[in-house]
């Protein structure tokens, strides 16, 4: 390395025109080749400044021949590498010299570690859309064709992420080459190059010609449906939501259809786990009429599967899928072809089900109107606010507001009450957490005399919980109740309770006042804050504990900003002080703080 | 920033000024997953084979296979296989009681016929054999009910099935076992599929399980030579899937203590195949979270190619320092016992070949601040054979590890650590007190130089690090300057694509719009 720099500083003093001498390639390859995986990264992170000073010449000549040579390092340099070489285009002498970058990315793209690999393919993806077409074919497509027909199942993987980028622009011929290798794959003797394949069959039958993908891509779609390992056969049902866009309603009738209905009713709960999940997609694909005929009785099969995790996918996609399904006799369907499947996972054995259906179940009131929530909704959302599950209960509190505008929440407030009392004293910290996010939106809903004779008491008892993350969601609660229910119902409900356990014996609760105060001051305005607040707080100023005389440091320079000039000098001003006099180094530091910000020294 | 506690009421924890100490949940859904999980109770395991099950009939109990005359056994035999191929619902206990229980008895009856009694295992009553066995065994697995499954910590799921399973598992191994079995007949109906679906149940949960499915999946690797390559190639599916794709699978120990047993049988010269399997397989297997599960099979298996064929060694050890664990100490830890167990057999000619590499590995680890790490590769020096390797190679081995000896040996936390690093120092003394003496001075001429040179680089102060050498900190300011002229150039060709009409101050913008990639 010494005698490589050496070689740099003789010549460094040249400058000018002597360039192309000043940076022998040799120094650069030193700093790839450094012994320091960190220093071989920076300078590959660096790859484009050293590709600028070398210029576009050399770049090619010698800077990529190096890098496609080399290619065995920590998969952390090879990573950088292939994300660096996606945006080369530029420096190599623009799109007539793309191809140039292929080599070492082709290289990149066989190598063992997926996140390599993942990225030269999208190195490789990007930078296709350089060439030109000529330079595609000559290039471009000889290289996708060797990945295709690599020995190791790398290169074969990362071969099926390439056909659909280079088809478009291909002549005939060269299409039917490439649909070919497509098909092999397909086909490949390892799962992992089926599975590759299976993942991309939907993006591929994108670019295809309408005659081919009825006559290459539905038969491989089914084989891959059918094939002896689940994990592809849930890949096709993914692909199928792309294949079934491209085609007619009486072509997919006749052939796909078939093929969704197997992978609905596969024996792997995993294929119909993949159906349930992409339910909602497969619905648009295929459009309402085959909907109606054939993925309603399959969604009906889905939502009493004998596994759970599918029941609670197929729960998930309740609501968009009514919501999807055509206006006219949407009500009829729903009302007689899924309410009661879903009457029934109310009282489901597994309580992610419960929950998934708790958590969508609320958005039918608006598809089903006023009459239909009452009679037949109702009494569903009123069995899961009394569900065992904490979750349940909570997915059907967080989505009151659609019930709401439907019906009032009124028709739910008794029923509702138990419930979120119950979940407010959950022995889990963040069940009870969950419910006080929620609490400012029932609080609106459900209207201040509601809330006063009901609510009131427990948002108190959470500024007093004996977990920080309570009292503190607690005290911001509070200002978004403030900003709801206005100044005075503060001045008469809240400011005075808070105020109270200014004298609790308990310094986390004395603490909580001012904690309570810093939120509450700026939404309840300078009359409040000076009168009621203010002397509480300087009051406090003679805490035995430090730590409430340093947030009282902490709240004055906090509220400050909300007081007048005369209370600042004449009551603040005073307090800090003599703060700032405290035998407690952090009491002192604060007050010192506070003084400065609100310019009172 | 300490927090003061009044004396006596200090309800949870005091909460550090400033900071709050929970940071609270960004989302809504302050449920984790995880603990949820944990908390509930165990759901009842469910299982998908009971989806094909309507409308059960009753099972009557037949007479004993012992008290019917032979000319009636076989037909007895295949109405019991048939009975036996029903299905029972075993998540509620409680169902179908009288039917278990018949099924159990002829199981047990099966299989002590099939492992006792000659003469029953006769062509017809394969099919019927094999049918039976694969509607109980091949199920699709459910659902692992956690999806953080950790072998060493959780319990896993047992089998619900279990009484009737295991007997069928059982019959199966006798089976496969009897004196009378013949594969010729039986390779009809045990086919690639059937193994296929066999190596599928690896994953399950249950330890029971597995260990069964390893004993038989071995006997029909023994007993079938055309399933033979099928089944190594299916492995090393599941394996590659296992690194690259999931990193989940259960049952990889278990088939890695098959392989062992089909390594060691592998004959010599070893195929393209095999090696390719150790190096494209065994070799990545290292870098899986979680390794320690099956790391005792998986150095068996490497360890077994290494005493078939040493010419392997070099690409062996490569790959381990390629693939060496970089935050996880106790994969380390397993590293350098697996290291130790090839070095055992490592032929010198091999240890010529990866003696510096690997000893650069080796010197780093002596001096990780993990203890048992740099305890565990400091006991390579109380191992005799690897110590004569050393000893031969003293010219070569001594430079690369002794720097690090030298300063762990002056500022490891842990005594232990020190002493044993005295002890090596004393044995290296001994082995060629010359080269010791030579190594020792130039160690501390260059100490001396870094701390003497110091000072030259008042200028510099960003570039001198503590503990780096003059000459590192000498490289890294050359380096400095290499980028900065480069970065000069960089800036310069810039100027010249763009035209020369901008002033030189506000050229150095375009960087932004050219610069690909660059952080």
């Amino acid at each position: 390395m010494a005698g490589v720099a050496g070689t740099r500083m003789g010549q460094g003093a040249a400058g000018g025109d002597g360039d192309d001498s000043l940076y022998p390639i040799a120094v650069l390859i030193d700093e790839l080749r450094n012994e320091d995986v960190q220093l071989r990264l920076n300078s590959i992170k660096k790859l484009s400044t050293i590709a600028l000073a070398l210029g576009v010449e050399r770049t090619r000549t010698e800077l990529l021949p190096f890098l496609t040579d080399t290619i065995y390092d920590e998969d952390e340099v090879l990573l950088a590498l292939a994300e660096q070489l996606g945006n080369f285009t530029g420096l190599v002498g623009g799109p007539d010299f793309a191809h140039c970058l292929l080599p070492p990315l082709e290289s990149l793209a066989t190598v063992e570690e997926t996140v390599v690999r993942d990225k030269a393919v999208e190195s490789l993806r990007q930078i296709s859309q350089e060439h030109t077409p000529v330079a595609l074919e000559a290039h471009f497509v000889p290289l996708v064709k060797r990945l295709a027909s690599g020995d190791w199942f790398t290169s074969r993987t990362s071969a099926c992420g390439l056909f659909s980028v280079c088809y478009p622009r291909a002549s005939n011929a060269v299409k039917a080459e490439i649909r070919q290798h497509f098909r092999s794959l397909c086909s490949d003797d390892t799962p992992m190059v089926r599975r590759a394949a299976a993942s991309k069959l939907g993006e591929f039958a994108k670019v295809l010609e309408l005659d081919s993908v009825k006559s290459e891509i539905v038969p491989l779609f089914t084989n891959l449906a059918s094939d002896e390992q689940d994990s592809v056969r849930l890949l096709a049902v993914e692909a199928c939501v792309n294949i079934a866009q491209l085609l007619s309603e009486d072509d997919l009738e006749a052939l796909v259809m078939p093929t969704l209905g197997q992978a609905a009713e596969d024996k792997s709960w995993r294929v119909r786990y993949m159906v349930a999940d992409k339910f909602s997609e497969l619905q648009k694909a295929v459009g309402p009429k085959i909907t109606l005929n054939d993925l309603i009785p399959a969604f009906q099969n889905l939502l009493k599967d004998c596994e759970a995790e599918v029941r609670a996918a197929a729960a998930h996609k309740v609501k968009e899928l009514c919501e999807n399904l055509p206006m006219e006799g949407r009500e009829t369907i729903i009302m007689n072809q899924i309410l009661p499947y879903i009457k029934e996972l109310v009282s489901d054995t597994n309580q992610h089900v419960k929950s998934a259906l708790a958590s969508v179940i609320m958005g039918l009131s608006t598809i089903l109107g006023k009459g239909n929530t009452i009679e037949h909704l109702l009494p569903l959302f009123l069995a899961q606010l009394k569900d065992e599950c904490p979750e349940v209960r909570l997915n059907i509190i967080s989505n009151l507001d659609c019930v709401n505008e439907v019906i009032g929440i009124r028709q739910l407030s008794q029923s509702l009450l138990p419930a979120i009392v119950e979940l407010a004293e959950d022995a889990k910290w963040r069940v009870r957490l969950a419910i006080i996010e929620y609490m400012p939106l029932l609080a609106g809903q459900l209207g201040v005399e509601f809330f006063d004779e009901k609510l009131n008491s427990l948002c108190m008892a959470w500024l007093v919980d004996h977990v920080y993350a309570i009292r503190e969601a607690a005290t911001n609660g509070l200002v978004k109740l403030v900003q709801k229910f206005g100044k005075e119902w503060a001045q008469n409900t809240i400011v005075p309770k808070v105020l109270v356990m200014a004298n609790d014996p308990n310094y986390l609760h004395r603490m909580t006042t001012l904690f309570c105060i810093n939120a509450l001051s700026e939404a309840c305005g300078q009359e409040i804050t000076t009168k009621q607040m203010l002397p509480v707080v300087l009051k406090m100023a003679r805490d035995q504990v430090a730590n409430v005389r340093f947030n009282v440091a902490k709240s004055l320079q906090k509220i400050g900003p909300v007081l007048d000039t005369n209370a600042l000098q004449e009551e603040v001003k005073p307090v800090l002080q003599k703060l700032g006099q405290d035998e407690d180094v952090d009491v002192k530091y604060f007050a010192q703080e506070a003084i400065s910000v609100l310019a009172l020294a | 920033m300490e927090t003061k506690l009044p004396p006596a009421s200090t309800p949870g924890s005091p909460s550090s000024p400033g900071l709050s100490p929970v940071p609270p949940p960004d989302k809504v859904d302050g449920f984790s997953r995880r603990s949820l999980r944990r908390a509930r109770p165990r759901r009842s395991h469910s299982s998908s084979q009971f989806r094909y099950q309507s409308n059960q009939q009753e099972l009557i109990p037949l007479p004993l296979l012992k008290d019917v005359p032979a000319s009636e056994l076989h037909e007895l035999l295949s109405r019991k296989l048939a009975q036996c191929g029903v299905m029972f619902d075993f998540l509620d206990c409680v169902a179908d009681l009288k039917g278990k229980e018949v099924k159990r008895a002829a199981l047990n009856e099966l299989v002590e016929c099939v492992g006792s009694t000659r003469g029953v295992l006769i062509e017809p009553v394969y099919p019927d054999i094999i049918r039976m066995i694969s509607v109980n065994i091949f199920r699709t697995l459910p659902p692992s009910e956690n999806p953080e499954f950790d072998p060493e910590e959780d319990e896993p799921n047992l089998e619900p099935s279990w009484p009737h399973l295991q007997l069928v598992y059982e019959f199966f191994l006798r089976f496969l076992e009897s004196p009378d079995f013949q594969p010729s007949v039986a390779k009809r109906y045990v086919d690639q599929k059937f193994v296929l679906m066999l190596l599928e149940l690896f994953d399950s949960e249950d330890p029971r399980e597995r260990e069964y499915l390893k004993t038989i999946l071995h006997r029909v690797y023994g007993k079938f030579l055309g399933l033979r390559a099928y089944i190594r190639k299916q492995c090393s599916h599941i394996f590659l899937r296992f690194i690259y794709e999931l990193e989940h699978f259960n049952g990889v120990a278990e088939l890695l203590e098959i392989l062992g047993s089909i390594i060691n049988g592998f004959a010599l010269p070893l195929k393209t195949e095999h090696k390719q399997f150790l190096v494209r397989v065994l070799i990545p297997l290292h870098s899986v979270k979680s390794l320690s599960v099956f790391h005792a099979q998986l150095a068996y298996c490497v360890v077994q190619f290494l005493e078939k064929d040493a010419t392997l060694t070099e690409h062996v050890i490569r790959g381990l320092l390629k693939y060496w664990p970089k935050t996880c100490t106790q994969k380390e830890v397993m590293f350098l016992g697996e290291m130790e167990e090839i070095l055992d057999v490592i032929e010198p000619s091999q240890f010529v070949k990866i003696q510096e590499p690997l000893f650069k590995q080796v010197a780093r680890c002596v001096s990780s601040p993990h203890f048992q790490v740099a305890e565990r590769a400091l006991y390579f020096w109380n191992n005799e054979y690897i110590l004569s390797l050393i000893e031969d190679n003293c010219h070569t081995v001594l430079p690369a590890v002794f720097g690090t000896l030298y300063q762990v040996s002056k500022e490891h936390w842990n005594q232990t650590i020190v002493s044993l690093i005295y002890n090596v120092l004393k044995t290296f003394m001994e082995m060629n007190g010359k080269l010791f003496d030579e190594l020792t001075a130039s160690y501390k001429l260059e100490k001396q130089h870094a701390g003497a040179s110091e000072p030259s680089y008042p200028l510099h102060p960003p570039i001198i690090l503590p503990s780096t050498s003059s000459r590192e900190q000498q490289k890294a300011q050359e380096r400095q300057e290499l980028w900065q002229g480069l970065e000069e150039l960089r800036l310069r060709r810039l100027q010249g694509t763009q035209g020369a009409k901008e002033a030189p101050l506000q050229r150095l913008t375009p960087q932004v719009a050219t610069g690909g990639g660059q952080s």
